[in-house]
């Protein structure tokens, strides 16, 4: 598989998906510690992919997002944004109505499943 | 031109900007790389009517040529007139690095 490839079935198969630098657990940057645990605090199942460990990752997702840094943070395949705009958007209540939503439409497509 | 003016010089020849805070805290992060981090505080009515990504996406657009190199992070608080009065002026703090920059070549 392509690392395009990769990539969209990374978007594709998973609701919630932030690409960071380091994880969750171990985040090795500011912005990607602070988007982290925002997404956290949201209390939905989100995956992620450390990018430090993927170069061809890094490399690539920039282009095809039109997004030049990390993290990014993809919802239903869309992205949301970086560390500044799910900061704002954690703040203002937006997070948890967008990360519930789509945590509930991905169970109701895995029971369909 | 230092990094800091071309940023600038960008902005303003892309955007009606009412006002612009431009700082540089490549400092906070590691290594002797200068013009690394940056932030943005950006107020124009051209953000009217656009959502956040869109807003951040024309300002990577603008700086294109500078991101990635030598332009790492730019953490952006984008504003139209209206919404900056409503803050203010108040702008979150941009996070302590935590060791990610070191392992960029």
């Amino acid at each position: 598989m392509s690392t395009l490839e990769t990539i969209k079935e990374q978007i594709e198969s998973n609701a919630i998906l932030l690409y960071m630098k380091g994880t969750p657990r171990f985040p090795q940057c500011g912005f990607s510690s602070r988007a982290s645990e925002a997404l956290m605090s949201c209390n939905e199942r989100f995956a992620f992919v450390n990018i430090l460990e993927n170069p061809d990752i890094r490399a690539e997702l920039p282009k095809y997002a039109n997004w030049p840094t990390f993290p990014q943070l993809w919802v239903n395949g869309e992205l949301v944004g970086g560390c500044d705009i799910i900061c704002d958007m954690a703040a203002s209540g937006e997070l948890q109505t967008l990360v519930s939503e789509a945590a509930k439409s991905e169970e109701g497509d895995n029971a369909e499943g | 031109m230092s990094v800091e003016d071309q940023i600038q010089t960008l902005l303003n020849e892309g955007l009606n900007l009412v006002h612009m805070e431009l700082e540089n805290e490549s400092h906070m992060h590691g290594g002797n790389r200068l013009d690394t981090h940056f932030k943005l505080v950006a107020v124009s009515d051209d953000f009217q009517g656009k959502r956040l990504i869109q807003r951040h996406q024309t300002i990577f657009g603008l700086l294109s040529d500078l991101m990635q190199n030598p332009i790492h992070a730019l953490s952006m608080h984008l504003y139209t007139q209206a919404e900056w009065a409503e803050k203010s002026g108040l702008v979150p703090a941009s996070p302590k690095c935590m060791g990610g920059s070191k392992q960029d070549k």
